[in-house]
């Protein structure tokens, strides 16, 4: 659009200048990488909030206007962020990958809009209420809008979930030619909704938003029982986030292992990548990797890597019981995601679930001997740990996402087919830019409020807290302690 | 089993793709409306030194600001799930426009949550400027896409140009009105004067935006601005201005602002009978061409259409919790 009116010595002048298929896919995957962040810390703080709203108005105990209150407000933080970084994600199906759109317009079209009217609208009305009507609506009413909010957020991952999980195992439709383009025509909606995938994803990333969650609520929880050990109400928090985590760390990992079985089913691509198998034939299973080179970094390849595996397993998984079952290897397709991403990736977040479990059992032993809020050394590890759900939520998503390529419909459509023909590099880069540059502002001024609401709750406890947190220039200070 | 036969094969009623049509400019005109005021009231606090006066702005749209903003996703869903073509078009074909706007309502919308975490001047400021920004640039982009949209026009052209201008001060009016209404007297003399004034520059820029688009036939339209129902739309919308300005100088706030809320109602009834039977101009594409299929239709339409009639009945619950003028210190939690 500018390149007719800005002088063309500035386009020329752009020197670091992107494809607009990389620009876009990179745009893409960031600003859904921010984005998810906040949408997953309101599936999994939906949960805690009803349950501080309700015991708050039912017991009208200091304790729990003391927490509903503090997560009130973080989810009402989340949720804004939320909605500003969600909305540009969306928007660009259509700018940037409008072939995308139109292809697929009629088995995803639908889903988004009932998420735009089932579940979005449901949370950001009742939210309203939640945050403002506190005096302007009955106790029920009040409780029961706590409830819709929650409702609200796992309604939208739901409809969302149907549309990647279809993209991931699209069914239900049929290619037709409309308008001079091969579109999708629905025609089965029942299987278009609910494909294979869908169960597997929903049930995996409402769990990993809840582990996200809780990992949050008792890192937040142990730094201020740290500071002040009889805090009752973050005791009961800390308390709670362990209880939560015995369950739902374990749950994921079992979970995840069937969950890998079929993807081994229905994505043989994405499971070779993930295990780095090239060659067709048995496949033993990776249980830890380490590269014996820098090459093996960058190009994981099974047979170059010192692994702890356990032969014929791999097979085993993907079969359902044999040993020798034949694995498709990389090497039978023309084309690869990128595999050194997928493979660490999918190792990461492995290696983190397992921490996670190992973390919750801790405390759980603590929980049992009574000294849960006395052990330092547990409460600094849940600190340092509170934003690891976040990390193998993420790399379980790149795991996904970039597994799937090349295509953006599974089998059905390229990511590069998908590109928008009309966007031009300038305008692709200029944008990508912008994205990164004010997503990273605001992750940066996220994790100030955050901060700021800890400082606050600290002081309404009688800590102390320094304020020379000054905050001086255009962009906030990065916090160096806690 | 014929029952199925009857959704694969043919639209639920005949009429389904121009009821469609219908609904999609509704929840245009919902966006345009609601969060038309929530702009309007960013950019009106801009007039604002006094944090007093400012917290009161914020008070009044601070609960429902939020809910008004998705009305443009249900938007931009709708036309993706039964015009998947104009969604991918108008979106891909205005990059920059488009991008732009969901950036400004990001800074919009971050502005006056996030300068309520911390008691810093400095940090108030600057999400001050980011609200204010933000609630400028966003309809002024947003208008100047959708001038593009329906007249095929340039970014940098009189038609785009006087849309979006014509938005922003669509804005201005009934962020000003429902102001009046939420506060009574106290900043009342104020706000009346530049919802008046606002009132004024849309209805000169939209008869000049119509001028222009007969004199140059942008978009194929001239034929349309010549007939009935415009001219219609056009009396309509000076006698609600008019009448408003003259009921805002009367004291009658409530009744002003639903004078006030008729001009954007008005403005997307005119959209919408400039567009028809096209939908996407720039390729003479029209409703019928670029409707989904009957199945994908009418599988909207019966999960879609009582899950809107909810999300209205959700909406008059809102706005019932917090009708009436702000008191004191306001909505408090």
């Amino acid at each position: 659009m500018f390149s007719t009116v800005l002088p063309d010595v500035l386009i020329q002048g752009w020197a670091l200048q992107l494809s607009p298929e990389l620009a876009s896919r990179a745009q893409f995957g960031w600003t859904i990488s921010v984005h998810i962040i906040f949408a997953a810390l309101s599936v999994g703080l939906a949960p805690f909030m009803i349950y501080f709203t309700w015991k708050d108005v039912r017991t009208d105990t200091e304790r729990f206007t003391r927490l509903r209150s503090f997560w009130v407000k973080v989810f009402a933080a989340g949720f804004v962020m939320g909605t500003v970084t969600g909305i540009p994600m969306s928007f660009q199906f259509g700018t940037n990958f409008p072939q995308f759109a139109e292809v697929a317009g009629e088995l995803i079209g639908g889903p988004l809009a009932f998420e735009a009217k089932m579940a979005f609208f449901l949370e950001a009305v009742f939210l309203g209420v939640l945050l403002f009507g506190r005096e302007r609506v009955s106790d029920r009413t009040y409780i029961l809008s706590s409830v819709l909010v929650g409702v609200g957020a796992w309604l939208s991952a739901f409809w969302i979930l149907i549309v990647n999980a279809w993209m991931q195992t699209p069914q239900g439709f049929e290619m037709v030619m409309r308008n001079g383009m091969e579109v999708a025509r629905l025609t089965d909606p029942i299987a278009a909704f609910f494909t294979p995938r869908m169960p597997w994803m929903y049930v995996h990333m409402v769990n990993a938003s809840v582990i996200s969650v809780a990992l949050l609520v008792a890192g937040v929880s142990a730094y201020i029982v740290w500071k002040k050990r009889d805090a009752a109400a973050w005791n009961t928090a800390l308390k709670l986030a362990v209880i939560i985590l015995l369950v739902t760390a374990p749950l994921q990992a079992v979970h995840g292992d069937a969950y890998g079985r079929h993807v081994a089913d229905t994505q043989p691509q994405k499971f070779a990548a993930m295990e780095a198998h090239y060659e067709t034939g048995t496949a033993d299973l990776h249980l830890l990797a380490f590269p014996k080179s820098i090459d093996a970094i960058t190009d994981p390849k099974a047979e170059n890597l010192l692994t702890v595996s356990l032969p014929g397993v791999g097979s085993f998984l993907a079969s359902g019981g044999d040993f020798n079952a034949e694995v498709l290897g990389l090497n039978e397709y023309e084309e690869n995601p990128p595999v050194a991403i997928v493979f660490w990736s999918f190792r990461f977040m492995v290696g983190l679930g397992f921490l996670f479990i190992g973390l919750a059992l801790w405390g759980g032993y603590l929980i049992y001997k009574g000294r849960l809020s006395e052990s330092n050394r547990f409460l600094k590890t849940m600190i340092a740990a509170s934003p690891l759900g976040y990390a193998a939520l993420l790399t379980g998503w790149y795991v996904t996402e970039i597994g799937r390529q090349p295509w953006v419909i599974q089998g059905e459509l390229k990511t590069s087919e998908a590109v928008s023909s009309t966007l031009n590099g300038t305008e692709a880069t200029l944008t990508l830019v912008g994205f990164v540059v004010i997503y990273i502002g605001l992750i940066l001024v996220a994790l100030h409020v955050l901060r700021w609401l800890v400082e606050d709750e600290l002081r309404e406890l009688g800590v102390e807290v320094s304020d020379d947190d000054r905050w001086y220039g255009p962009v906030p200070k990065v916090s160096d302690d806690d | 089993m014929t029952d199925l036969v009857l959704l694969v094969d043919a639209y639920l009623v005949d009429a389904l793709p121009e009821i469609w049509f219908g609904v999609v400019m509704f929840a245009l005109a919902m966006y345009i409306i609601l969060d038309g005021f929530d702009f309007g009231i960013g950019m009106l606090y801009a007039t604002r030194d006094d944090e007093h006066e400012k917290e009161t702005f914020l008070t009044a749209f601070g609960p429902v600001w939020d809910a008004n903003e998705v009305w443009v996703v249900a938007f931009g869903t709708m036309l993706l799930a039964a015009f998947p073509r104009v969604y991918s078009r108008v979106l891909a074909d205005h990059y920059l426009l488009a991008i732009g706007f969901v950036l400004a309502l990001l800074f919009r919308g971050l502005g006056p949550e996030m300068r309520e975490q911390h008691d810093n001047e400095r940090w108030k400021r600057y999400w001050d400027y980011s609200f204010i920004g933000g609630s400028f640039l966003a309809p002024l982009l947003f208008g100047t896409l959708a001038g593009r949209w329906i007249f095929d026009a340039p970014t940098v052209s009189l038609p785009a140009l006087l849309t979006g201008v014509g938005l922003v001060a669509v804005s201005v009016v009934t962020g000003a009105a429902f102001l009046t209404a939420k506060t009574g007297t106290r900043l009342a003399s104020d706000l009346r004067t530049y919802g008046i004034i606002a009132t004024l520059v849309y209805l000169i820029g939209v008869v000049a935006l119509l001028t222009t688009v007969v004199v140059t036939d942008a978009g194929g339209t001239a034929d349309t601005v010549l007939s009935l129902p415009v001219g219609a739309i056009v009396v309509l919308s000076v006698v609600a201005g008019g009448g408003g300005s003259v009921l805002a100088l009367r004291g009658e706030y409530r009744t002003w602002l639903v004078s006030a809320l008729a001009l954007p109602a008005l403005l997307s009834l005119l959209v919408a009978l400039l567009l028809y039977p096209t939908i996407y101009p720039p390729t003479g594409l029209t409703v019928r061409e670029a409707i989904v299929s009957p199945l994908a239709l009418n599988l909207v339409t019966i999960l879609g259409f009582p899950a809107l009639l909810l999300v209205l009945w959700y909406f008059k619950f809102l706005y019932g919790v917090f009708s009436g003028p702000i008191e004191g210190e306001g909505y408090k939690n």
